[in-house]
């Protein structure tokens, strides 16, 4: 599932990535313009068991989520 | 910010904006100085008459912690057209409120039309002037006393996700809402040296300033220093407010904190408190009376570290 979050401020990416994770899905694209964003969504996803990879892409973020 | 910028000079603004205090001072006799600061900010909460409260609550404590007396207010507020009348009352309600809580007249103000809505005060108080409570004042052997507890700032975020129960955000509601007036006629009547509130820049940032505006170190001893627990475990969930980071980069280089201490706990340290409470730095002799009276009255009065002599880092959280 691909979620793109930039433009938005805390806590509205993990509040995105949180409901996302109400799905059956095991993995995420998502996409964060902030540093905040970053270390909030990375947090969140390893707090509920998931992995986290991230890149930067310029101004932005790209962060892989998955289960290991 | 201000550089190039042409200012008048004026031996009597005894504490002007270079010093980032609470507030600026002005002299008008030996017995007399004007207090001034001005604050406002967008709603935190959506019932409009708290926030009005909040808003007046956290404008006023700029006055309360340079150890002053405030006396005279205006509104300064931008509405939007969707907001109806009663919002907008609702808002100068709260905001009323609060000044007749702490005996403040507000004599008008000013409204402008703007998409986000806020609502905050301009304040005019008084103070002796060699009784003014400087940010940058501490003195070395200085206890330092907290009279709000942390985590606001995260738990307001978190909030926003559903994550905090009723009961908690009543708590919050009404600490946000707490006058720093009952802890300022208090702490006057004791040796203190000097005081700032803790607002945006969280614990570290404003303890940092009075650190680094003192000459001295101060050392916060974190097992002592209060919070809400549910902050804690909010923000290694990843509900830290942007500020928190910001405040983070700023101060870091300056902050040396005890290894082993829990990333949450770290993170309340940073966390920009709205309308928090005050940082006193006190004699030590007299500290656990000040605080012991200060328990009388207000819910939370710790005794949360003290002042040394400059050392390596300003602040030190053991």
């Amino acid at each position: 599932m691909m979620l793109d979050a930039r433009g938005y401020s805390c806590p509205e990416p993990v509040i995105m990535l949180k409901k996302a994770m109400e799905s059956p899905e095991t993995e995420y694209e998502m996409m964060v313009d902030n540093r905040a964003s970053l270390e909030n969504v990375t947090r969140f996803a390893k707090h509920n068991g998931y992995e986290v990879e991230a890149k930067q892409k310029g101004d932005d973020y790209a962060l892989r989520i998955f289960r290991k | 910010m201000l550089e190039g910028i042409p200012t008048r000079y004026d031996e009597r603004l005894i504490v002007g904006y270079d010093t980032s205090d609470d507030a600026s001072v002005y002299v008008l006799n030996e017995e007399l100085a004007l207090v001034q600061t001005v604050d406002f900010f967008p709603p935190i909460v959506d019932d409009p008459f708290l926030f009005g409260q909040i808003a007046a609550a956290n404008a006023l404590s700029d006055v309360y912690a340079m150890g002053g007396e405030a006396k005279l207010a205006m509104n300064v507020m931008c509405i939007n057209s969707q907001m109806g009348q009663e919002v907008v009352r609702a808002i100068l309600q709260g905001g009323y409120d609060k000044a007749y809580e702490a005996g403040v007249l507000i004599t008008g103000g000013h409204t402008i039309e703007d998409k986000e809505p806020k609502y905050g005060l301009s304040v005019t108080g008084f103070v002796h002037p060699r009784k003014l409570l400087r940010n940058s004042s501490a003195k070395e052997g200085d206890v330092l006393l907290l009279t709000k507890p942390l985590g606001v700032g995260i738990l307001m975020t978190a909030a926003r996700g559903d994550l905090v129960d009723e009961a908690l955000l009543r708590t919050l509601y009404s600490e946000m809402a707490q006058l720093n007036k009952t802890a300022r006629d208090m702490m006057v009547r004791y040796d203190v040296h000097g005081c700032t509130d803790v607002t945006g820049f969280g614990l570290l940032g404003h303890a940092l300033e009075m650190a680094r505006g003192s000459g001295l170190t101060l050392h916060l001893e974190s097992e002592h220093i209060p919070y809400h627990a549910e902050a804690c475990d909010m923000a290694e969930m990843g509900f830290v407010p942007a500020g928190a980071y910001r405040n983070r980069a700023y101060t870091q280089d300056d902050v040396v904190i005890r290894e082993g201490t829990r990333q949450g706990l770290m993170d309340i340290l940073y966390d920009p408190q709205t309308s928090g409470g005050l940082l006193i730095a006190v004699s030590e002799d007299v500290a656990p009376q000040l605080a012991a009276e200060l328990q009388q009255v207000i819910s939370c009065a710790e005794i949360i570290g003290y002042v040394t002599r400059r050392e390596e880092k300003a602040l030190i959280v053991e």
